[in-house]
């Protein structure tokens, strides 16, 4: 069936069997390969990808669902050779170490921080009526937030240092 | 995957009736039950009909309600500042579920109609009677340290898994559908989820091809005072061995009315009406709750591995209502 996706500001009339998940179409049809497959079925968080503005798993995401809408990848983020922040951050901190999860992590990181900046709750937060902060949040609200990107090799630390380091820095990302 | 044919569909009632003329159709949504089901061939209609551009993505509110639309996200409810302010224990409970990436794409309808995480459901190679009538069920004698203590059969045991329904069962929300006929009818969520007895595969009160179109919240101040508590293996990302949403309305010390439901440990979101009645007019002490969790857990069935789960989900009732006594409502 025919689906059109906005994949990194370049538009795609794609033609694909119905069962192709986003992920694959990405990789496999696009050449994409930054995104990557780790479990599959949802359990590990290095296919996320950004749909509409929402980081969200492209491995349970059909292809054919996403009709219209506008898909951001790591390959997306940076602009020319300039690194994107969240990129520069993980650098800086290294938040990695065989690299595998890490384009999941990053993609996750930046709506991390902007869901912060939008002043939106977590498991953690102590009041969910309250609004988040940037500037008092937790180390334990950001490792909430990331729980969703699993990193085999536990780089946890140096991507918690990662995403409080662009959050300190107060960018509009 | 088995093959099927995707389809657009742009109304409410072309969904009800493409799903309901086709035996093997599906709705879609946000597909993080169905897709995955679909992977490990549990799951596998012929045909899906995406239901996300029916223009059911909304939140509207009113001083009486809360009206949720089928399509929209768990993120999206669980954020939204007049839930957060009314309803502490709904936000809370989402939150405490799946992930962001998830619960993004994941419906408030889908989460309704979510399927369990029994290990046996998800293998078709096991014996399963929700997945396969009259199979058997593996989970008996198996590894069953997840399943549930309350509303099991001898036919199946599977745990409901749901965070969201448990607190929409304490705030009575309604579930409004469509058919194909173009009649609507509303179901209390007490009454959507049915317990397995001697059909577990007979899951929820909806005929085939009917839509759920919006879910109505109630008024209900005493609410402000409510809480969702979640007891699991680990801190994040896992479904629950136990939790508690709870709701308690105070005159002081004493309590005015008390709402229970639990998750984790029964086939189907669980309110436990005895329990919340015997808490009405005492003092709102420890005790009482802990009396009111061993009414709670009375009828408790536990297998060899989850036995456990019956003291820890008393502990967990008793935190709840301590946590909303004690709380800055």
């Amino acid at each position: 069936m025919t689906t059109s996706i906005r994949v990194n500001d370049t538009l795609h009339e794609l033609s694909l069997d119905s069962r192709v998940t986003l992920l694959d179409a990405l990789r496999d049809v696009l050449g994409l390969t930054g995104t990557k497959k780790g479990c599959d079925q949802g359990a590990c968080g290095a296919c996320t990808v950004i749909v509409d503005g929402q980081r969200v798993l492209s491995c349970l995401t059909l292809a054919a669902a996403c009709e219209g809408q506008h898909v951001v990848t790591i390959e997306g983020l940076a602009t020319g050779d300039e690194l994107h922040p969240m990129q520069a951050a993980f650098l800086h901190c290294d938040g990695f170490q065989c690299g595998y999860c890490t384009p999941g992590q990053i993609l996750s990181a930046v709506c991390a921080v902007r869901e912060v900046h939008a002043g939106v709750p977590s498991h953690v937060t102590p009041d969910v009526r309250h609004t988040v902060n940037s500037a008092t949040l937790s180390d334990e609200e950001i490792r909430e937030r990331m729980s969703g990107n699993l990193c085999r090799c536990a780089a946890y630390p140096n991507i918690v240092a990662a995403v409080r380091q662009v959050l300190n820095e107060r960018l509009h990302i | 995957m088995n093959a099927f044919t995707f389809e657009r569909v742009t109304h409410a009632t072309d969904a009800a009736a493409a799903v309901a003329a086709n035996a093997g159709a599906m709705f879609l949504a946000g597909g993080t039950t169905l897709v995955d089901l679909m992977k490990v061939e549990v799951l596998t209609p012929t045909a899906v009909a995406d239901i996300r551009r029916l223009g059911l993505s909304s939140i509207d509110v009113s001083d009486d309600a809360i009206t949720v639309g089928a399509t929209v996200t768990n993120s999206q409810l669980a954020w939204h500042p007049v839930v957060r302010d009314r309803y502490p224990v709904l936000s809370e409970a989402i939150l405490s579920g799946a992930t962001t990436q998830i619960r993004n794409m994941a419906t408030v309808a889908g989460n309704i109609l979510q399927r369990t995480r029994c290990s046996y459901f998800r293998d078709v190679h096991a014996a399963c009677n929700r997945r396969q009538p009259g199979s058997g069920c593996d989970a008996l004698d198996g590894f069953n340290r997840g399943h549930a203590v309350l509303g099991v059969s001898e036919h199946c045991i599977a745990t409901h898994p749901s965070d969201m329904c448990v607190a929409m069962i304490v705030i009575d929300a309604e579930i409004h559908t469509l058919r194909a006929d173009g009649t609507t009818r509303s179901i209390p969520f007490a009454k959507f989820h049915h317990a397995p007895g001697d059909t577990p595969h007979v899951e929820v009160a909806l005929a085939h091809g009917e839509l759920i179109t919006h879910v109505v919240i109630p008024s209900l101040p005493a609410a402000r005072r409510s809480h969702y508590l979640k007891v699991r293996d680990r801190a994040s990302y896992e479904f629950a061995l136990a939790s508690a949403a709870v709701v308690l309305d105070l005159d002081g010390d004493t309590i005015r009315a008390a709402r229970l439901g639990l998750g984790g440990i029964a086939t189907q979101p669980w309110r436990a009406v005895e329990a919340e009645q015997i808490l009405t007019g005492r003092i709102a002490t420890d005790q009482a709750f802990r009396d009111a969790a061993e009414i709670a857990l009375a009828g408790a069935v536990a297998r060899e591995r989850n036995h456990f789960k019956i003291e820890l989900a008393k502990r967990t009732i008793v935190r709840a209502f301590a946590t909303a006594r004690d709380g800055n409502a």
